[in-house]
């Protein structure tokens, strides 16, 4: 790691699927207490890169982590059966003990996430969109991390949830120092939230602060279509 | 039944329970009971070598969990279409191998007096089954959720399921003696199955699996005794029943 403040060294990163190279060749370094968006279109690689940056595929290449990170893991929408004998606090207790933490550190996880103690004696399954985002985000909190990677948290939440949701990671970045990476599809929430933007695209990555990432002529060129979005003003409207 | 015996089936049935909750809620429920016939070719060759028929059905069927597992890692093919290969291959050398009536008992359990051998493997076996599966509840638990989440959270995925197939081939091993790897399938999959239709928790869930499997397993071994009819059947038919009885009760 060039520099103590840096968190995340990418260089030269491929990831290839059979024969076809899915990320190719990609340089980036994240400071540490950043908030990065990975921004593109569909089948651009950006869950891709989320697996590689947490080891669960193969890749070419280097990714260098500082010493001493902890992640916190929000996967996008979850296939799961509904009808599982799996309740939140079940979920909770297993992550408690898998990252050896006090119950004070899932009462604050909970409490970061705005998500009320008597939804956890709920089947995963009955929970709704917004309820379940949140279990994840709670979840991810638990071993206090210092690393959060949230892929498209609020997919399927409605919007007072994703608000919501948007706000607590906010607040876990600026109060907490904590590092974190968020895929969305939505270019408003990054625009407010992010302080740098991963923008991924077939021909070529671009990295930078949001004012001169999302500029409508680059957001064309990515994704193929003029695309434009609102910036929400400081009351959410 | 004497009383070692019933202390064995009541080991192998705690050990059935918890595996089984695994079992079903990773969607492996048909793959669960295809995979006890990987055993037939290890129990025939061990009849062939002058083994115990338990020896080669313990080899195969560890064997078979890992052959599984790393077919699985290489293709990313599902467990269930991998088992489904494997099992069929495994049931054609196992039918070459086996004769008529060997074949019999290995399916469906031979009566008889436990040796002490088989009592303390059986034992030892489900002791150890039952602990992995308790210590490893959480990361299972966790990495049925979501593989990524669980590697981020620092579970080595690749050797847990390693570890699991391991556990349920060593489970099936146990109840071939007594149920035969045909019907131990089942004792896997009817209790579990059970427990999570009627289980809120899954702590709930654990409890109605071990209980159910337990009163399968003893009820059906007193009643086979009393009727003079192989065990086996009897046990799985209880365990049926509790599955219809739970289709009413929720």
């Amino acid at each position: 790691m060039s520099d103590s403040e840096t968190i995340l060294e990418v260089s030269r990163l491929t990831v290839r699927f059979d024969r076809t190279a899915v990320l190719a060749e990609l340089n980036f370094s994240v400071a540490r207490g950043a908030s990065l968006a990975v921004i593109g279109p569909n089948g651009s690689g950006k869950t891709v890169l989320f697996r590689a940056l947490i080891g669960a595929i193969p890749y070419e290449g280097t990714i260098r982590w500082a010493a001493g990170t902890r992640f916190g893991y929000v996967p996008q929408k979850l296939d799961l059966e509904r009808d599982l004998p799996i309740t939140g606090r079940d979920l909770l207790r297993a992550k408690m003990t898998i990252a050896h933490a006090q119950k004070a550190d899932a009462v604050h996880a909970l409490e970061r996430v705005d998500l009320p103690e008597a939804v956890l004696g709920q089947a995963i399954g009955s929970m709704s969109g917004g309820q379940f985002q949140r279990l994840l985000v709670a979840f991810a909190l638990i071993g206090r991390p210092n690393v959060l990677l949230l892929d498209e948290p609020a997919a399927g939440v409605d919007d007072p949830g994703q608000q919501a949701l948007s706000e607590a990671i906010r607040r876990l970045q600026q109060e907490e120092g904590v590092t974190t990476f968020l895929i969305s599809h939505d270019l408003s929430v990054v625009y407010r939230y992010a302080s740098s933007v991963l923008c991924l695209a077939r021909q070529r990555s671009y990295l930078g602060p949001p004012e001169t990432v999302l500029t409508p002529e680059r957001l064309s060129e990515v994704y193929g279509a003029p695309t434009s979005f609102h910036v929400h003003d400081e009351h959410g409207r | 039944m004497d009383v070692r015996a019933q202390i064995v089936c009541a080991a192998m049935a705690v050990a059935a329970g918890m595996v089984g909750c695994f079992a079903v809620m990773r969607r492996m429920t048909l793959a669960a009971d295809a995979f006890s016939h990987v055993a037939l070719p290890g129990i025939g060759l061990a009849l062939v070598l002058g083994l115990h028929p338990l020896t080669g059905a313990l080899v195969a069927l560890i064997a078979g969990g890992v052959l599984i597992w790393a077919i699985e890692g290489k293709t990313k093919l599902s467990t269930e279409a991998i088992t489904g290969v494997v099992f069929s291959v495994a049931l054609a050398v196992g039918s070459l191998t086996a004769t008529g009536e060997e074949l019999i008992d290995a399916l469906f359990g031979a009566p008889g007096v436990m040796t002490t051998a088989e009592a303390v493997f059986g034992l030892t076996a489900a002791i150890a089954v039952a602990g992995f599966i308790f210590m490893a509840r959480d990361r299972l638990l966790v990495s049925l959720v979501s593989s990524e989440v669980a590697i981020a959270s620092g579970i080595g995925l690749k050797r847990l399921q390693l570890s699991f197939l391991i556990a349920f081939a060593v489970t099936v091993a146990i109840g071939m003696r007594y149920l035969g790897v045909l019907l131990m399938g089942s004792m896997i999959i009817i209790p579990a199955t059970v427990a999570k239709r009627l289980a809120r928790s899954i702590d709930g869930m654990f409890a109605i699996a071990i209980g159910a499997a337990l009163i399968s397993t003893l009820l059906g071994s007193w009643i086979a005794a009393w009727a003079h009819r192989p065990s086996g059947p009897v046990i799985v038919a209880i365990a049926g029943s509790l599955f219809f009885v739970s289709l009413v009760r929720r």
